[in-house]
């Protein structure tokens, strides 16, 4: 009987084995580059913006005046021009995107189903600019033409309606760029919605239908209920897009600072602000005013696109 | 007959539920089609040999596109050779090694945040870091504000793709006494590769029509020029400037530089599409 000594067998790695710890630790840098890519963003933002925070402490929120000249700035303007544009954008998008999801899901033909679906899909990714010019050069001279004109020369004088229509009849204003941001924000959210829909088991439809549930019932009892937590995400997901966007808004609000007055006054959006003005900031203070308008604005979106992010759960989107 | 008139009440209802959904697809479907349909009857008549081959031109005189086009393949190139380069080894490591672990799921977490943040504050970042500093704009600057825009998309897709492998194909990668490292570099990426494309092709038509973050970063440039350490033209800013001018030949190039970005993003898109359907190859 021969005993093999333990200690004689040589441990021979497989070639390459000595790499595994490095890659292991190249990939994990990686990951790690991305936290330290969102920490600098928000760190730069910090840093960048203190002197405005410092200057104008918590006027800065709540002044109406952005003046370059007299190195003044309150950022009232911009932040209510935001939440605006983008609340209102939501509330127009988001009924249509709904029943777009819904057409597509339960009622369309099954011929077209797929082929408008991939559109939808397709046009989700058109570069905002692409938006922005169409606003600019069809949808505002459209507008002005024939709504906003007919609705100013129809406004009997010191009624709600004058209000709510007063500014220079150019289609360049509040409600426009709502409007533009609609259309850019819904068929992505339509995309989504669609998803949702999709992912509900075919058995709970069936069995609903089964019971003599007209198809309305089986949408909102059977399937929003089900859909209700992602979809409220993706709700979100489109808001927080819409807050953030950049071109396609700056071609078409006009860009005029303070609060808007009406509907059809022009403003100007965080993003569009800092899109028109950083490039050719006059002084220090203009620069870190900027910026700080840009924490602002990533505060708003980190905390939308959180709430969205907790509410999708699993749901992938890209 | 009560039950009657609620069962009329009921189909009333569902009839304008389903007239509703129709409309609304209608709707968004013509809103759409008036957009295509303006883009391509201001800018495909406009494109010509000229957009290729001159530069931007002075207002009134000839000119094409081929600075913008040319600077805009460079960023996008240099930002899509960053953003693969991490993107994937960031994803190789959350589908890999990361598992579930608390670190993990902040990293994930961070990733969605940065995928759907304003490109627009990415574009301010940028500008901190690598503009100030040096006291110029140049085309790094803008290449470096793409990848970071462009990175979550292909972390995200190539986790999401190497995630679907089987284990047992990296149990049997390994039993064969292959190191970790060269089972998920030759079975665990080969197995995914139509995916990681995808992955990319979707990150390049995120990037390549991104204007915000460019302003204020590459800048732009009049002439001509292959230097990515000086200003260079780039189509999305050349299209923001020229359509915001008073010059009727400087809006036809608008037109005409928002066509090939609209092409360039849905060929992507589209070859993406076709091969994330394609049949894995067993």
């Amino acid at each position: 009987m021969t005993t093999v000594e333990t200690a004689t067998i040589a441990r021979r790695q497989p070639r390459g084995a000595a790499f595994d710890p490095w890659f292991k630790w190249l990939c994990a840098s990686a990951a790690t580059a991305l936290l330290v890519a969102l920490g600098g963003l928000i760190v730069s933002l910090l840093i960048g913006g203190w002197p405005a925070f410092a200057k104008f402490g918590f006027g800065f929120f709540t002044a109406t005046t952005w003046n370059p000249v007299t190195d003044v700035y309150g950022a009232a303007g911009p932040i209510v021009g935001t939440l605006v544009t983008s609340v209102l954008a939501l509330v127009m998008a988001l009924p249509i995107a709904f029943g777009v999801s819904v057409f597509l899901v339960e009622f369309a033909p099954k011929i077209i189903r797929q082929p408008i679906a991939t559109a939808v899909q397709l046009l989700a990714g058109i570069p905002s600019i692409v938006y922005g010019m169409w606003g600019l050069f069809v949808f505002a001279p459209f507008f002005a033409q024939h709504i906003q004109l007919p609705l100013i020369l129809a406004a009997p004088p010191g009624s709600l309606l004058e209000k709510l229509t007063a500014g220079v009849p150019n289609g360049a204003n509040i409600l426009t760029a709502s409007i533009i941001l609609a259309i850019m924000i819904l068929p992505f959210m339509a995309a989504v919605l669609r998803d949702l829909f999709l992912s509900v088991p075919q058995q709970l439809r069936e069995s609903a239908y089964g019971v003599g549930a007209t198809p309305q019932e089986v949408v909102w009892k059977v399937l929003l209920p089900f859909i209700r937590r992602s979809a409220i995400g993706a709700v979100m997901l489109g808001l927080g897009r819409a807050l953030g966007e950049t071109m396609a808004v700056t071609f078409i609000i006009g860009n005029s600072h303070g609060l808007p007055k009406s509907l059809f006054d022009s403003g100007s959006t965080i993003a569009s602000t800092i899109a028109n003005e950083f490039a050719e900031s006059s002084t220090p203070m203009h620069e870190a005013s900027l910026i700080a308008l840009g924490l602002v604005l990533f505060l708003i979106t980190f905390t939308v696109l959180a709430i969205a992010r907790a509410m999708l759960g699993a749901l992938r989107t890209y | 007959m009560a039950s009657a008139s609620r069962s009329l009440q009921r189909k009333i209802s569902n009839a304008v539920f389903v007239g509703f959904c129709t409309v609304a697809a209608f709707v968004a479907l013509s809103a759409l089609a008036a957009i295509l349909y303006s883009l391509l009857k201001n800018g495909l008549g406009g494109i010509d040999l000229a957009i290729f081959t001159q530069s931007t031109p002075a207002p009134g005189s000839p000119g094409g596109l081929a600075n913008a086009i040319v600077g805009s393949l460079i960023m996008c190139a240099v930002a899509m050779v960053i953003a693969v380069v991490v993107g994937v080894l960031a994803g190789t490591w959350l589908s890999e090694y990361g598992g579930d672990s608390w670190y993990a799921r902040l990293v994930r977490f961070m990733n969605d945040i940065l995928l759907s943040a304003p490109s627009i504050l990415v574009g301010l970042f940028i500008y901190y870091i690598a503009v100030k500093p040096v006291h110029g704009f140049s085309g790094y600057a803008g290449s470096l504000a793409l990848a970071l825009i462009a990175v979550p998309v292909v972390t995200r897709t190539t986790e999401d793709m190497l995630k679907l492998q089987p284990t047992a194909l990296r149990e049997s990668g390994v039993a064969l006494g292959t190191p970790v490292w060269i089972t998920i570099r030759r079975i665990i990426w080969r197995a995914s590769a139509g995916g990681m494309i995808t992955g990319g092709l979707l990150a390049f038509a995120r990037i390549s029509g991104e204007t915000a973050p460019l302003l204020f970063t590459s800048l732009n440039n009049q002439f001509f020029s292959l230097n990515m350490t000086k200003p260079i033209a780039n189509l999305p800013v050349v299209i923001f400037n020229y359509a915001l001018s008073a010059y009727d030949d400087w809006r036809r190039l608008a037109w005409v530089g928002a066509v090939l970005i609209a092409a360039a993003v849905l060929t992507a898109q589209i070859l993406a599409r076709i091969l994330i359907r394609e049949p894995r190859r067993s």
